[in-house]
């Protein structure tokens, strides 16, 4: 059984890897996205194959806003040891998803100081939410924000074709 | 009443699943950043060795393990403890040289390769698990400990086993008991 804490050290040496890698001293904002999307896209893999992991009754789910309580619920549960706190829509394919206390969040010191910081350890999250609706059949754009550290907010945009 | 969400066994699985999976989709990142396996092979051990240097104090917090007075019985504790405790596995342990400071794990099972049949095309001297050589090297020198921590062998290049070898480095003023910190 693979411990739980050994994601959370991987996603943090990932992080100060991936953003060290650059080795610029002042990173330009176009860097700093490359890296963002590096680790989204690393999640979003990660999310798919998660999603043909879950049990069955879940890939038959036909409600959109069944698939995002599921996200908020189970999944939240199994990736993290516990629930989203709350899930909010406007019922047109906008979802916001938020945690109190997001568990890669917790280690760093909670309140105002790393919040510019927050969003490398965000990333790879929103493309694992991505990976896993893409799976249940739900394309999406999911962004995340923080206000004060360990909050944040996770927003799913359905892309309806 | 439904057993607790987290403890339902399908939900177990995820969360195993979760690390062997984003290790994947780390080791496929790095493939795609350096065309040298060497490269990835560092990189990889450069990662475990910052992981290991602050998994050993998640490690010691939990495990109660008493103090060291040979390099065997560390071994005998990354291997029954250490490896047990966060990849439920207990590879078995040999010792290579006579002067005891060369050992080997053997990894009967091996979690991170799961999803793995066979190295990437063109990947042949790629150590697909450096990783955890790099976390054993990271975690031994937090106990003041320096060893060289290499794959011998690995079932995924063809060879029969999958073996980690550690090799304890001897300090000019080494002491003969160690204390863990």
């Amino acid at each position: 059984m693979v411990d739980a804490v050994l994601f959370e050290f991987l996603h943090t040496e990932m992080v100060a890897e991936l953003w060290a890698h650059e080795a610029d001293p002042d990173p330009g904002p176009g860097e700093q996205k490359m890296n963002l999307l590096v680790l989204e896209s690393m999640g979003f893999r990660v999310g798919q194959a998660l999603g043909e992991r879950l049990p069955r009754e879940t890939l038959a789910l036909r409600e959109e806003l069944d698939v995002l309580k599921f996200l908020c619920k189970d999944l939240w549960v199994a990736v993290f040891q516990k629930q989203m706190d709350s899930l909010r829509t406007n019922h047109q394919g906008t979802y916001v998803l938020q945690d109190s206390s997001f568990p890669l969040l917790v280690r760093m010191a909670s309140g105002l100081q790393y919040v510019e910081e927050a969003p490398k350890f965000l990333a790879f999250t929103c493309g694992l939410l991505r990976g896993t609706l893409s799976t249940l059949g739900i394309k999406s754009l999911v962004t995340a924000s923080v206000a004060a550290l360990p909050a944040c907010r996770f927003q799913v945009v359905v892309q309806r074709s | 009443m439904s057993r607790p969400a987290h403890r339902r066994p399908e939900y177990h699985k995820i969360n195993k699943d979760l690390f062997v999976l984003t290790y994947g989709a780390l080791v496929a990142q790095l493939c795609k950043d350096y065309e040298k396996d060497e490269d990835v092979n560092k990189y990889l051990d450069k990662m475990g060795h910052g992981i290991g240097t602050r998994l050993v104090e998640d490690f010691l917090a939990r495990s109660c393990v008493r103090r060291c007075h040979s390099y065997s019985e560390i071994i005998d504790i990354i291997a029954q403890v250490a490896f047990k405790m966060y990849l439920g596995i207990t590879p078995s342990v040999a010792c290579n040289n006579s002067s005891r400071n060369e050992f080997s794990l053997i990894l009967d099972k091996n979690p991170l390769v799961e999803f793995v049949e066979e190295l990437p095309a063109g990947r042949t001297s790629l150590c697909y698990c450096n990783l955890l050589c790099g976390i054993i090297r990271g975690a031994l020198e937090m106990v003041h400990l320096d060893a060289d921590v290499a794959f011998l062998q690995d079932r995924l290049k063809g060879d029969s086993v999958t073996e980690i070898g550690i090799t304890f480095l001897k300090k000019p003023d080494e002491k003969k008991y160690r204390r863990k910190k």
